[in-house]
């Protein structure tokens, strides 16, 4: 596990961080979207830290039923197509 | 007296099936009346509305659903679906109408008693409609709203023992057929690997980090009566290593037409089919002709038997699958999304299906092809999209296994055979002076 996401809070800024940094043009996110932000991690130890940050209402999820994607909490669309205004 | 009128609908009722619509409006009728004094927590008329808002789809001839939303329950990602009407004006009742998946139980077994409760609490938190079962085979409940969500999961978790199924980028809710429970056929237990895996893998069935959807489906036989070879990312098929057991007193029977020996345990006896006749519905039909019937006495080149249950089909009481059980895995199974649909592609011939161990041969299939796809898999690809896209050979790498015939589906077409470095002797690095002691610049 790198540094970066051992270290809860350090993990949690750069998650935020990031997609705060990209949500003029989007909300949502793929779970491997979150590889860019811990480039040197396996997926399996970045999703026990991505589920941490849903459980303590940081991030949550966005389901179409088929796919799920993730988003800062309360941020972007709540319901319906990703795109809509 | 409808609340709608539903032109287009009622014609759906006129055919000789029976009608979804017709349950619709009887459930609509059934909420009106509330003869049994049920406190509604979601609007008394909402299967109305939802028989309304289908008949103006029918009229403009496209959907006033949308879908997909953060409703769910805290901490899971998966087992609610989001539904919305984009009429709420006019279709107040289904205003919010999302699905919940609850997980059925191994082998569909219910006691009256539990379906009971399920429809009570469903026809007092939702609209009492059903879907039993959806096409990845849990109990679909269809309409709530987001405050009776989190509701009916209590319930389901603390009273009924029950957990909701997958949906969205999870591992799906596992199927299975029956099994040992009750089939002859079986040769491993589906509900005890189904129960163990869906046990296993919470995490992967609640809290969603795959690239897409991936399903799990577990056939005790090759009859395979869930269709696991075409539902599912992984298939679990029973099956056996030695021979098929032949009794040929039986056989005789058969041969002889005795009333108690009917061809197909008697599923066919509905109609004259006349006398049976074993070279013409077995021998002639076995697949890779591995049977002769000679001197009274039926012989089967196992060798060469592909299992494709046939022969034991038809003379239940004459052949019986092999002793030495276990299953087949096969991968890549999908709908037509992407290339068109595919079925599960040979992966593992046999594996042993050993409670004791936990299972742990199959796990740890299933955990270094997760591993793979997690890492190569693009958002929204399935497994058998990956398997095209890097080849089933990248697939037998990522699992350890040594290729086979079996994993042969045609001769090669392409002529150029791509060398890694670790098969060849010495690897790419050369020795240039040694070369050069031979060959002049």
């Amino acid at each position: 596990m790198s540094e970066l996401l051992d270290n809860k809070e350090a993990a949690t800024k750069a998650v935020v961080d990031w997609m705060t940094k990209k949500s003029k043009n989007k909300t949502k996110f793929y779970f491997k979207d979150f590889y860019k932000v811990f480039p040197d991690d396996k997926p399996r130890l970045i999703k026990k830290v991505i589920t941490k940050m849903v459980q303590e209402e940081v991030l949550e999820y966005w389901s179409s039923g088929s796919t799920t994607m993730y988003g800062l909490k309360g941020g972007g669309i709540q319901h319906s197509s990703e795109g809509e205004e | 007296m409808a609340k709608h009128e539903t032109p287009f609908l009622d014609q759906l009722e006129s055919g000789p099936w029976p009608s979804f619509v017709s349950d619709l409006k009887q459930q609509a009728e059934v909420r009106a009346k509330n003869e049994e004094g049920v406190e509604f927590q979601i609007p008394q008329d909402c299967v109305d509305d939802l028989l309304g808002v289908l008949e103006l789809s029918y009229k403009h001839g496209r959907t006033h659903w949308k879908h997909g939303g953060i409703v769910g329950v805290f901490g899971y990602g998966g087992g609610v679906i989001g539904r919305y009407c984009d009429q709420p004006k006019m279709f107040p009742g289904v205003e919010h109408f999302h699905t919940m998946r609850v997980a059925q139980p191994a082998g569909k077994y219910y006691t009256t008693d539990y379906l009971r409760k399920l429809t009570k609490l469903w026809d007092f938190r939702g609209s009492g409609v059903t879907n039993m079962h959806g096409a990845t085979g849990d109990i679909i409940l269809l309409g709530t709203t987001t405050p009776q969500l989190e509701e009916v999961f209590w319930t389901l978790t603390h009273d009924y023992n029950q957990d909701l199924g997958g949906s969205g980028s999870n591992l799906r809710t596992p199927a299975d057929c029956l099994g040992s429970s009750r089939c002859e056929y079986a040769c491993y237990d589906t509900q005890a690997l189904c129960h163990f895996l869906t046990n296993e893998y919470q995490d992967e069935l609640h809290r969603p980090a795959f690239p897409y959807k991936f399903k799990f489906k577990f056939d005790a036989c090759p009859n395979c009566c869930v269709a696991s070879i075409a539902r599912s990312d992984m298939s679990f098929i029973g099956t056996w290593k030695d021979n098929i057991r032949i009794d040929q007193d039986a056989v005789n029977k058969y041969v002889e037409n005795d009333a108690a020996y009917p061809s197909n345990a008697g599923a066919h006896k509905g109609r004259d089919w006349g006398p049976f006749d074993l070279e013409k519905e077995v021998l002639a039909l076995c697949p890779t002709g591995c049977m002769k019937f000679e001197n009274k006495k039926l012989a089967i080149d196992d060798a060469n038997c592909t299992r494709c249950m046939h022969c034991i089909n038809v003379m239940p009481r004459a052949l019986k699958v092999g002793k030495d059980t276990g299953c087949s895995i096969l991968c890549g199974a999908k709908a037509p999304i992407l290339d068109g649909a595919q079925m599960g592609s040979l992966l593992v011939p046999f594996v042993e299906v050993n409670a004791d161990n936990d299972y742990e041969a199959i796990t740890e299939v299933i955990e270094n092809i997760w591993d793979w796809w997690m890492e190569e898999g693009k958002n929204r690809e399935r497994l058998g999209e990956l398997i095209m896209r890097q080849g089933f050979q990248k697939l037998l790498e990522v699992t350890g296994i040594k290729a086979i015939p079996q994993h042969v589906s045609y001769p090669r077409s392409n002529p150029y055979i791509f060398w890694k470095e670790d098969e060849v002797e010495g690897g790419w690095d050369r020795d240039v002076e040694e070369y050069r002691k031979h060959h002049l610049r």
